[in-house]
């Protein structure tokens, strides 16, 4: 929990370092990727699956409510929590036949997913806007209407704070030991009486609701969507992020977001060269991190002793 | 047969032949390695892009094009060994990262060096369309199939005739068996890795006339490659050409019938169908885990 | 009581048939051994009984019920724990987690309790920990409880495996192979903790080759032979049977 006190009291100050509203913008997107990461860390890291497609469970969140909110007039909150809802049910729905798969084929599955969720989206253009996008109303509770990079900001951080804290209860609890049990021998898993098949559905399922709610929220603070929130590029962001920061570590995952989203947005003189940084930026940390930064940090502070 | 018909299946043939080409990219890496090489598309992206500019620089067509498929055989030979050798034996993520971050690396060098307009090659032998079977079919497309069924062929002869590709299949099967044979399995994969690359720019090569070529047309060639090699078998070379052209067939009939709007999603709506319910493929085994 | 029943149990993989026209019992509270050469289907009887592989033919009988599981995970419900020839570690924990989580089918736990934290669930939690200390003690593993699993050396974890298995508290207990790759002096602490885990009430099948520790701690030998039962009997019988010495024991004295 010290780890949770810590991030609470970066949240608490970091305002004291943000100069203007583009600050604050990156540190809204920061705590929703973040948010993301931590979730889809339980499934990559503490369940020992993969997805490569978790960017369309986002894409679904943001769609879902910008659609019920913006062309049905549904309340915010309301729509909020049926797109998240959606995510979720998706995930229940292709969760089971995929998540037999293991390994690449898992990874496939998931990528084709992915794909075919984005494909949609930028295929219906009657409900979506098409590749164009569409605008979204903002989030309105009782009337008042949230607004402002501050507003957000202290909504984002406070939802970042409850993720990390719920996802530590959860690899901390009889749930989260057997997720981490199937990750280390599925077969020794099952013979201890874990259901690995229900665990994995379990996992998956989270992960995509929380994938889900982060994207609704992305579309009702930017006032804007496009599919390319949706894309295979966005997944593979995502699962960069996770690694990078440390598998099966949720701090490693905010971590991680923080970096992998701020240092883009901080150097966009570079802009250019974006894609060539990114590139190997993935295949450096892969072949001398592999455990991630945090891990391997924490690793080096232990021999240090 | 209808005109109609006719149309879809040579159109379907066509871009199945580079989907068959991308996807035996796949196979030979997979079996050499078990790594899935995303950056496959990537290759025939540079196939294509390169023998642009060095057409566009004063040299001729073929040339061109031999200098480019050597030239992508480069690259895959520095992908090998600088990328995926120092990771072996790494996690699946770890490798599926390493060569996603490859492609991503590829496709923002190609922005750079070249840039991010799309162009064309002329087709090789003229435009004049020819009747067949009450259809038209673009000379180009002729090119296609066959040099396809040649590379096919050749590749073919390839693994079971020489030395070196049965070297090659010999790691595939069991890798300590063929260390131990005095294998090195190190240039095994080096040897794959330049191989499929050339195998990508040659596909990228044949239809930059007919589809275009830019910076970024690797992303969905290479994940529709990867989905016909699922559907023919992942690590099954014949598989990997019977499911490009299945694949490249299903996609212009489901265009031309079903839906031209979601002509794109046929490809992984078939893989994942595949992935659920025959994870093999159609001539793939599979694997008992032994506890 | 008879524990275990198996009529006609077989497993063919291709043309293959690991096991054939398997008919033994299991009495409880018995040291129930199985010995025979490699390939003479063991293990595989061994996955039989966890669900790992579904049978060809043949029915068992658990408790003079007719065993309906399908999945692993229910065979372990009914009650039948093992361990693992090539260990199966979970190495991403620490040596008491690895204990806690085979306590599984006794912790229920919602997802909405997990993830709040519930009051309740902290208690079960404390109770839990404190249990599978015991359990490592009972191993002999109690000054390794915190150690992260890939910490431990080889005999540890063959220990740790079996203090996961009875965490489970499971009525059968399967060892497979539990003193492979082991010295003799650890090999005589397994001989004592196999007696211990009797004494407890728990009926234990052992697959083994070290005839020293077969011969000693069982009460029932069943000797298997291209998947098939060649003799069985107490160890005396079975270590004098003609046939036996033939195929397995060889000429000389283990």
């Amino acid at each position: 929990m010290r780890g949770l006190l810590a991030l609470a009291a970066v949240v608490l100050l970091a305002p004291l370092a943000l100069a203007n509203n583009y600050h604050y913008e990156i540190a809204i997107l920061v705590g929703l990727n973040a948010i993301v990461c931590v979730g889809l860390n339980l499934l990559i890291g503490y369940a020992g699956q993969i997805s490569l497609g978790h960017a369309g469970f986002f894409g679904i969140g943001a769609y879902g409510s910008a659609i019920l909110a913006a062309r049905y007039g549904w309340p915010p909150l309301a729509s909020l929590a049926a797109a998240t809802a959606a995510a979720a049910l998706l995930a229940w729905l292709v969760g089971r036949p995929i998540l037999r798969l293991r390994g690449h084929y898992l990874a496939m599955a998931t990528l084709g997913l992915g794909i075919i969720i984005s494909i949609v989206l930028t295929t219906e253009d009657g409900y979506t806007g098409g590749p164009d996008g569409m605008s979204v109303p903002p989030l309105a509770v009782a009337g008042f209407a949230l607004a402002g990079e501050r507003a957000w900001y202290w909504l984002v951080g406070v939802l970042l704070l409850a993720t990390v804290w719920l996802a530590l209860n959860l690899i901390d609890s009889p749930v989260g030991r057997a997720l981490r049990a199937l990750h280390g021998s599925e077969v020794a898993a099952e013979v201890a009486g874990i259901d690995s098949a229900r665990h994995k559905l379990l996992a998956f399922v989270l992960s995509a609701a929380i994938a889900g709610l982060a994207g609704a929220l992305t579309a009702h603070y930017a006032g804007f969507i496009t599919p390319g929130k949706a894309t295979f590029l966005h997944s593979i962001e995502l699962v960069v992020m996770v690694v990078f920061g440390g598998l099966a570590s949720t701090f490693g995952a905010v971590v991680g977001a923080a970096v992998l989203t701020a240092l883009p947005q901080l150097l966009t003189v570079f802009k250019e060269y974006e894609m060539v940084v990114f590139g190997g930026v993935m295949m450096l940390t892969m072949i001398f991190m592999p455990k991630g930064l945090v891990p391997t940090l924490a690793a080096l502070a232990g021999r240090r002793r | 047969m209808s005109g109609e018909l006719a149309q879809f299946l040579l159109s379907g043939l066509t871009v199945g032949s580079i989907y068959a080409l991308v996807a035996l990219g796949f196979a030979i890496i997979y079996n050499a390695s078990h790594v899935i090489n995303f950056a496959q598309g990537e290759f025939v992206m540079i196939g294509g892009m390169a023998t642009v500019w060095l057409l566009a620089a004063g040299l001729p067509l073929a040339l061109a094009a031999v200098l480019a498929v050597a030239l992508a055989a480069l690259v895959g030979l520095l992908l090998a060994r600088f990328a995926v050798q120092p990771a072996r034996g790494a996690s699946v993520v770890t490798l599926i990262i390493i060569t996603i971050g490859a492609a991503i690396l590829l496709r923002g060098l190609a922005a750079l060096v070249w840039d991010k307009r799309i162009h064309a090659l002329p087709a090789f032998s003229g435009e004049a369309p020819i009747a067949l079977a009450g259809a038209t079919l673009a000379p180009q497309s002729l090119w296609v199939i066959g040099v396809t069924a040649l590379a096919v062929a050749a590749l073919w002869g390839f693994f079971n005739r020489t030395l070196a590709g049965k070297a090659i299949l010999a790691v595939s099967h069991n890798r300590l068996a063929a260390q131990l044979m005095g294998i090195s399995v190190q240039r095994v994969l080096l040897v794959s890795f330049a191989l499929s690359a050339a195998l990508g720019a040659l596909a990228g090569i044949l239809i930059a006339p007919i589809t275009f070529t830019s910076w970024d047309v690797g992303v969905m060639l290479g994940l529709k490659g990867f989905a016909a090699a699922i559907l023919g078998g992942m690590g099954s070379g014949p598989g990997a050409v019977i499911g490009g052209l299945l694949l490249g067939l299903l996609e212009s009939l489901g265009a031309g019938y079903v839906s031209s709007a979601y002509k794109d999603a046929i490809a992984f709506i078939v893989m994942l169908a595949v992935l659920m319910l025959m994870p093999g493929g159609l001539l793939g085994g599979r694997a008992a885990e032994r506890v | 009581m008879i524990l275990l029943r198996a009529a006609g149990l077989a497993k063919k993989f291709g043309g293959v048939r690991a096991v054939e026209a398997l008919d033994f019992e299991i009495r409880e509270g018995q040291v129930f051994s199985i010995i025979g050469p490699n390939g003479a289907g063991k293990t595989t009887l061994l996955n039989l009984l966890t669900g790992i592989y579904r049978p060809s033919a043949g029915r068992l009988w658990l408790a003079e019920r007719p065993l309906a599981a399908r999945a692993p995970h229910e065979f372990a419900a009914a009650g039948i724990g093992r361990t693992f020839q090539n260990l199966q570690i979970f190495f991403n924990m620490s040596a008491l987690e690895n204990v806690m989580a085979g306590r599984h089918l006794h912790e229920r736990c919602s997802l909405a309790a997990a993830l709040l934290r519930a009051p309740r669930l902290a208690r079960a939690e404390y109770a839990c920990r404190r249990l599978a200390a015991e359990l490592l003690e009972f191993v002999g593993l109690g000054a390794y409880a915190l150690a992260a699993a890939d910490a431990l050396p080889y005999g540890a974890l063959k220990r740790l495996e079996i203090a996961r298995a009875l965490a489970g508290e499971p009525r059968l207990l399967l060892l497979d192979e539990p003193a492979a790759g082991l010295n003799p002096s650890e090999i005589r602490d397994i001989d004592r903790l196999i007696q211990a885990i009797a004494a407890r009430g728990i009926t234990v099948v052992l697959v083994e080759h070290n005839m020293k520790l077969v011969m000693g701690v069982s009460h029932h030998v069943l000797v298997l032979d291209y998947g098939r039962k060649l003799a069985e009997g107490a160890p005396d019988a079975v270590r004098n049977d003609p046939r036996v010495i033939e195929a397995y024991l060889g000429a000389g004295e283990s």
